[in-house]
């Protein structure tokens, strides 16, 4: 049978779009079984005891409260760092920087910041931070190490978020007799906030769940006390669940995935939560 | 009278002055925050070559690039990392086998035939998946890849440089999806409803149109998924099994350059050869890595200026 060209063109309309869409609906399946998969592993672990109790048996037994708090403490600690350098870069960036080669050659450096594989980050800490300036393995290392990696996160989102306030609003409060640096600090730093505030979000929980950056800055096997003070080693939760899987035997499955299921929860609640916000500050915004 | 408000004028100069100069210090602080970028990569590389200086020195980059084993805690050690950069490559390639054509397929879909509001899901679902941290999708690939890899080809391990490309094709999902799109999407309607206008279908468009004029900007992010997987840690240590020897099929184990930092740096004595050549590697991957990311961005940027966005 012959077909016309026209139904030809029908015929491979058709087949193109369902071969399309069958491989979205593979990426996002996929996801969705990731999601599923990891929940359904990890919800048999969890316990009141699993959240507030130290590891036992080389973390076979007992909980991973030094690893929730170890993780919080160097987020808290890159968040400390970051944000201000990263939204001062931004407002840079968008505000003040001359369109100039110089300014170029900044905006590559943070796409390639962005780039660079996270084990390079961990051999620039430790060569630089853990021995170079001798804070040796701590969580001051370890933060600034994962400061250096969410800094293109915050970066970008600032300067996208800043880009996207109109320029009226700065004509409005310049004409007031407003300063450039008043302008920037107390109009259009707020109105871009919803921006900023999720790419920062978004940043932390990447460095929340990242390993390579913390094996030489700092990370222990396990601890019995907690963090004492940014100089202190720390346990942290994706390093736990690294550790477990490769160096312990017989390791309890349930409790490495609930460390999991803790660890994934944690960092996309976040970052579902400041997505949410962003859009529904946008759709109250006018512009 | 006249006095009084010659002073007042006075203070109010004086105060003009300190806030001129409290302007001033802030825009240089801004200044230099702004320029934080390029200092830190440039001390990365600083620091990288600084370290790597004695292995250059006793070893030779040739050497290490060339050499086919890899003992370093022998004596003398032996510093062939070729056995490493293959391990390095067969996975990536791997990866993109996985990641490329459906990524590619699924990025034009919601680009160009899926409703609106379907592409709101989609780009949650996206970042989600980016959000996984490595390491989980280590111990996916622990729980399911690895034993399926075992059984599918009757291996005695599943920890191969398949199982572990299987897991970082996923990982690289993301990328290749989120900025293919990016580029399909920044193409001008107006060249679409030309298209259409002359009376070809959709997908005609599509692939005759869209795609070509979108053309830098996916193979940009094809650049970036290499860049993501060649750089990837976590995962391919907890899969591939780690036995750095010249890989001759994807169902052998290997090891991979970034795994065999993570493995060794936390047994070498600082500052010894091992140590340094450990940085070479590093050194080695920051240099292509940094390539593959410049050429993107060039690429990228030329599309910006060419659709104006």
């Amino acid at each position: 049978m012959r077909l016309t060209r026209a139904q030809r063109a029908r015929l491979s309309e058709s087949v193109a779009r369902s071969l399309l869409g069958a491989a979205a609906a593979v990426v996002i399946g996929l996801a969705a079984f990731v999601l599923v998969y990891i929940a359904w592993r990890g919800v048999p672990g969890l316990s009141w005891e699993f959240l507030t109790e130290v590891p036992r048996n080389r973390g076979r037994e007992g909980g991973i409260f030094p690893a929730l708090v170890g993780t919080l403490y160097v987020v808290v600690g890159t968040g400390l760092l970051t944000v201000p350098l990263g939204v001062l870069g931004g407002v840079y960036l968008s505000e003040y920087a001359p369109r100039r080669p110089s300014t170029r050659l900044i905006r590559l450096a943070v796409a390639n910041m962005a780039g660079v594989p996270s084990i390079v980050y961990g051999l620039f800490g430790l060569a630089a931070f853990v021995l170079a300036a001798g804070f040796g393995r701590s969580i001051l290392a370890a933060s600034l190490t994962l400061t250096c990696m969410t800094l293109p996160v915050v970066v970008t989102a600032t300067e996208e978020a800043l880009r996207q306030v109109p320029a009226d609003l700065r004509h409005a409060a310049l004409a007031l007799g407003a300063s450039k640096l008043r302008t920037v600090m107390t109009v259009v730093l707020p109105a871009a906030a919803p921006g900023i505030v999720t790419g920062v979000v978004l940043g932390l929980a990447r460095a929340a769940g990242e390993t390579a950056p913390i094996l030489f800055t700092g990370a222990v096997f396990q601890m019995r006390r907690l963090p004492d003070g940014p100089g202190s080693q720390f346990m942290a939760l994706p390093y736990h669940i690294y550790t477990q899987v490769t160096s312990v035997p017989n390791w309890n499955r349930d409790l490495v995935w609930a460390t999991a299921f803790i660890l994934v929860l944690t960092v996309s609640a976040a970052s579902a939560v400041a997505a949410v916000w962003r859009s529904y500050r946008r759709r109250r915004t006018a512009w | 009278m006249t006095n009084l408000t010659d002073l007042s004028h006075r203070r109010s100069v004086g105060r003009t002055a300190i806030r001129r100069a409290a302007e001033a210090v802030a825009t240089a602080i801004i200044r230099a925050a702004g320029w934080t970028a390029i200092v830190v990569l440039a001390a990365i590389a600083l620091f990288l070559a600084w370290n790597s200086l004695r292995a250059l020195d006793e070893v030779g980059i040739a050497s290490i690039l060339t050499g086919t084993s890899w003992y370093p805690t022998s004596d003398p050690g032996k510093f062939g990392a070729a056995p490493l950069v293959l391990g390095s490559l067969l996975v990536t390639v791997v990866a993109l086998v996985v990641c490329v054509p459906v990524g590619l397929a699924a990025a034009v879909f919601l680009s160009e035939f899926a409703p609106r509001r379907f592409n709101e899901v989609s780009k949650a679902v996206i970042e989600f998946m980016a959000a996984v941290p490595s390491v989980v999708y280590g111990l996916v690939g622990v729980a399911l890849v690895v034993p399926s890899v075992k059984s599918a080809f009757g291996l005695d391990s599943g920890l191969t440089a398949l199982s572990g490309g299987i897991v970082l094709g996923i990982m690289a999902l993301p990328t290749v999806v989120s900025i293919s799109e990016d580029a399909l999407h920044a193409v001008p309607s107006s060249l679409r409803h030309a298209s259409l206008a002359l009376g070809n279908t959709r997908w005609q468009t599509t692939y005759k149109v869209t795609i070509p004029a979108a053309s830098s900007g996916i193979f940009a992010a094809v650049m970036l998924g290499v860049g993501r997987a060649i750089g990837e840690t976590m995962a391919v240590l907890m899969l591939t099994g780690n036995a750095a020897v010249m890989p001759k099929t994807v169902l052998e184990s290997v090891r991979t350059m970034t795994g065999t930092i993570a493995a060794e740096m936390g047994e070498v004595v600082q500052g010894g050869l091992h140590y340094s050549v450990l940085f070479v590697v590093g050194l080695i991957l920051f240099v292509v890595t940094f390539a593959i990311n410049l050429a993107a961005d060039v690429v990228l940027e030329r599309q910006r200026k060419r659709w104006g966005a």
